[in-house]
Formats: C-alpha cells, structure tokens, sequence
C-alpha cells in the first residue's frame, strides 16, 4: 500500500531537486535519484510508485525547473497535497501531469502513514477513515480533461478557452 | 485600442488586454501574443525535445526566440558541453537567436539587446524572468513543456493575476540600494506573499534601468507571476523607449493589496539562511555573526551583476584588500558590462583589492561551479536564493546582501556595512 511522505511548510525546488542534479549534470537516467537528496536522502531509494507527498504551504516555491517535478514523474509519485502551491511548479505539475490537490493534511496524516489515492475522485483512504480533496480549480478542467495543457494543445492546435 | 476599456486596470490587465484579444481583468483566463520566449542552457534539451518528439513543431516566429548559454558557461563536464552543443545546433537549424558562453545572463542579455521592451509579453525558463517589468514588460518564468508551447505557437496561456500596489516614498541614504529595497518587499509581503500575483511597483523617477531589474528580479521571490515598475526616470529617455501611454496603470485601477515603502528610513538589509523572506537590518546580524568568519563573498548575478553593482562593490574596495581568509568572486551579469567596468578601471580596482574575476553567466549562484561551497562554509552573495544547498554543500550558510555590503564584509572578513569600511581610512 502506498505510504505517506510528509514534509513541513515552503518546500522549494532546490529541495525537491538541487540544481546541480539537473538532467543535463547529473545524467537524464540518474538525475531523479537526487530528489530531496538534502532534505529526505533516503527519499528516492524508498519512494514506491503511488506514494502521496504532503506538504504545508507554498510548496514548490523557487526555480522554474521543470526537471523537479519530472524527477517525482520518473520516481512514480502518486500525487502532492499541500495547502498552497507556487505557481511555476503548479503549471509544472499540470503539465507533467503530476496530480496536485489544494488542501492540508499535514495536521491528519503522519509520515509513513498507509493511503491510497483515487486521483481522479480525489478520495484519499487512510486507516482511520477517507478525506474528499478539493477538485482542480475550474479553469483547468477543460485542460485536464485531455490531461494536460501539452494534450489539449496537441489534440485541438489552441488553448484552452481560445476560440477554434 | 479596438476594445472599450470600461473599468480602471492595473498595468498587468492593461499589457494582457493589449496582447490578447480582448479587455482583461485579474481572474479572467487570457491566450496572449509572446514577444519575446528565452531558453536557457539548464533545459535547452528538455526544451528541443518537447518541440520535436512531443509537439512536431518548430518556432512559429524563429525571431521571436532567444536561447543563452548562461547557467553553466563554459561548460563544467561532458554532459554539460553536449547539452550546449544541442542548443546551438538547434539554433542554427531553426533560425532562433543564441547568445553563447560568455555573453552574459539571459534577462541581462536581453535587456541589452533589445529583446524585452515597454507592453511586451517576455517568457523565459527562468523564474527570475520577472526581471523584465523593469521596463513595464510582463515578464514570467515557466517550466520547459509551457516555453516550448509558446515557441510553437507564439502565444501562452495564463490567467490574468490580481495585483499588488508597492508605492515607494522618501529617498535613499547613502549606502543604501535597490538591493535593500527589493529584500525590504519580500520581508513585507513573505515568500507567498504575492502567489499568482503581480506586484506593480510605483517609484516615480527613482532608480535606474539596472536598479528597476534588481526590484523586479526578487518579485518571483514573494511568489508573483509578473514584478512591473511603472516607468520613470532615465526608462522615459536614456534607452529610446517607445513607452506607450496605455501601457500606464489607471487610476481607479483594483489592487489586493497597497503597501508603502518609504525609503528614507531604509537601513542596508541582508537575507539569512535558508529563506529569501528572512531579512534583518544588517546592523544586527553583524552583531550577531561577529565571531563567525565569512568564507567567500559573491558579486554578480542577474540580480546584482550590473555597472551600477560594480561601481557600488569598487568604491567600497578601492585601495583596500580582501581580508586574508575570505575569497571574493566578482563575475558580471554581461560581456557589455564586463567590458564598462573594464573600460571605466572598475574591474582594476576590484582585482587590486583581489577579487577574482569571472566569465559572465550565472556563477556559483545555483551551485553548479565557479565556487560552489564546502560544507560549513559562510557565503554572503548578491544573489537572490539562499536555500538550502543552493551554492553547495547543504551546511554551507548563504547570506544575501547588496553588493555594497558584500563588499564591506570582504574587506572585514565578517558581515559588515559599508560603513564600516568607510570609515577607516584607506591604508597607506
């Protein structure tokens, strides 16, 4: 069963992938073995595919690197919660399609605790009961619904909401 | 303009409105016209694979994108070369502009060239692309997947960001900078302070064009998509700006928040580890940091990289000399200002007091080379993160400072105000 990995407040890029790792330093096959490798060194050799991170607010603020969240995409990451996202790393997030919900449970879950997440209901089971996350905010979900933003402009040659 | 502007906007909703199809407000969903899309060498092959293999497209407008080799320049380690060598083959095959190793940081570089301009819509691969509201151009950094949709189309998509109202009131004192200012806005409105927002900096005739890039840089730091200064001072006539008149805020116009920053009370500021937001007087970290030797001191940076920055660190230094246990890396935003600060005995001055003096580009400032730090190691830079393991090894200690402070501290050995410097006459 997937396993919680909990973090605290203003978790930034440079924690989720320090700079020097990036693709083209440390090598596009090994880079992702870098993930929180100051701030949770054992993360990336533990992280089992569908692993829920949480986080407190304003997760993900700093560099627009997108090669953070793809590290999370290769480790199979099941989705992040937190309460509050930077925004670089959110669009990241949609456009890896990473699955990020907006609420905090830092104050429910410890770390390690057993969860599965239905990402597509945004019911979270734990052992104590389930929790409803918040859906996507609505101006995403035209987006969402092919994916991402690189899906829905690869499938309709536009943006969402531009005119056809 | 075609469309009616029937409420007051602020300069964001004025330069979206412009450069989509129609009236904008804060919350509204806009596609927009891309003036300028930079890409930098840390993603140009993420970048290159998302336009072939993902997207099958190549740049609808070659002219409209610029890639500069700048985060690693020169080139560290084979990987590094190689990611390089794919970004100036790219270029040479699509026709997109590339600044190679040496010329400088990207939003210095493009800033110099042109390539960011009043009412323009400027992305890049950098967060700190809000730069470029130093000359009233929405500038934003986003990751590789949405930079490679805007070169394939010309156009992003964003949604239209509420905004905050920084008026700045009072002038500066003596050895006080845009640098204290910049760290004084983040402390007032914190790291999330202006998540999804833009900050519209209202300065009058304050500042020059390189001051307004130090204000605008640090906005990503409080979260904001856009850092714009409404223009003024030598932006109205020393760069030949086409500044247009819609390009100004209304008056009426809706912000979330208004704060004021009077800067006549301003006291030099410094940033202590590990968050942009944690800013003190530096007064009292010298206080509290007296017995703790300061390793290495860092000018440069798209933040504090400029002629002005350097002027500021050399009138510190001049006839002084790095104290003995501190080494201070001076490296120029660009191959232009490089060649000022050459032509005007800056760079002399610098290397008599013994800097040590770097290729233009981003330096250590990501941890990447050119005096990454040792384990327990104390860095005062003027650059503008001081996360954890940024510059190095993760117990090695970042400071952020002005580049006047920097250079005091280097002449001090511990964190000092330029002041302090001053002071003591120059040796004999």
């Amino acid at each position: 069963m997937p396993r919680i990995w909990k973090f605290g407040d203003s978790v930034n890029t440079d924690d989720i992938l320090p700079g020097k790792f990036a693709p083209f330093m440390a090598g596009e096959d090994v880079f992702q073995t870098f993930a929180f490798h100051y701030i949770r060194p054992e993360f990336a050799a533990s992280v089992q595919p569908g692993d829920v991170l949480i986080g407190g607010r304003n997760w993900g603020l700093g560099s627009s690197r997108e090669y953070a969240p793809q590290a999370l995409k290769t480790l199979q990451v099941g989705g992040i919660v937190a309460p509050s996202f930077a925004r670089i790393h959110y669009r990241n997030l949609l456009n890896l399609g990473i699955p990020a919900f907006e609420f905090d449970l830092t104050g429910l879950l410890e770390d390690g605790a057993q969860v599965s997440l239905d990402v597509q209901t945004g019911v979270l089971t734990h052992a104590a009961g389930t929790v409803q996350l918040p859906p996507p905010p609505e101006f995403l979900r035209e987006a969402l619904a092919e994916g991402s933003i690189l899906a829905f402009f690869k499938k309709h040659g536009r943006f969402p909401g531009e005119p056809a | 303009m075609t469309n009616p502007t029937p409420r007051p906007q602020t300069m964001a909703e004025k330069i979206l409105s412009r450069r989509g199809t129609q009236v904008v407000y804060a919350g509204d969903l806009a596609v927009v016209e891309v003036d300028q899309v930079m890409v930098v060498d840390s993603i140009a092959q993420s970048f290159i694979q998302r336009m072939g293999q993902d997207l099958n497209a190549t740049p609808r407008y070659p002219e409209r994108v610029s890639i500069v080799i700048d985060h690693v320049a020169p080139a560290s380690t084979v990987s590094v070369a190689q990611a390089q060598k794919e970004a100036r083959e790219y270029a040479a095959r699509t026709g997109v502009r590339l600044f190679d190793v040496g010329r400088g940081i990207c939003h210095q570089v493009l800033m110099e060239e042109g390539l960011a301009r009043p009412g323009w819509i400027v992305l890049g691969s950098d967060s700190h692309s809000t730069t470029y509201g130093a000359v009233a151009a929405f500038g934003s950094g986003m990751g590789a997947t949405d930079i490679a949709l805007a070169a394939a189309s010309g156009k992003t998509w964003l949604k239209v960001p509420e905004s905050v109202k920084v008026t700045f009131t009072g002038d500066l004192r003596r050895g006080v900078s845009a640098k204290d200012v910049a760290l004084e806005m983040i402390r007032r409105l914190g790291a999330d302070g202006a998540t999804y927002q833009s900050i519209e900096m209202h300065a009058g005739d304050r500042f020059t064009r390189g001051e307004r890039m130090t204000l605008a840089n640090l906005c990503v730091e409080a979260g904001a998509k856009a850092g714009l200064v409404v223009p003024g001072g030598e932006i109205l006539t020393a760069y030949g700006y086409d500044i247009p008149e819609w390009v100004y805020p209304d008056d009426g116009a809706a912000y979330v928040q208004s704060i004021e920053i009077n800067l006549a009370t301003l006291n030099p500021r410094m940033s202590a580890p590990s968050e942009v937001d944690n800013v003190f007087d530096v007064a009292d970290l010298r206080g509290a940091l007296r017995d703790v030797p300061v390793d290495q001191v860092f000018i440069g940076t798209c933040t504090n990289g400029r002629i002005e920055d350097l002027h500021a660190a050399a009138d510190v230094l001049r006839g002084r000399r790095v104290a003995p246990g501190t080494r201070l890396l001076v490296i120029p935003a660009s191959s232009q200002v490089m060649e000022d600060a050459m032509a005007d005995g800056t760079l002399l001055t610098l290397q008599r007091a013994g800097a040590v003096l770097g290729t233009p580009g981003c330096g250590p400032c990501m941890g990447r080379h050119q005096g990454v730090l040792a384990p327990g190691e104390v860095c005062v830079s003027t650059s503008n993160r001081n996360f954890i393991g940024r510059m190095g090894d993760k117990d090695a200690r970042i400071y952020l400072a002005s580049p006047a402070v920097a250079a005091a501290t280097a002449v001090m050995g511990r964190v000092a105000l330029p002041e302090d410097v001053l002071n003591t006459p120059v040796p004999a």
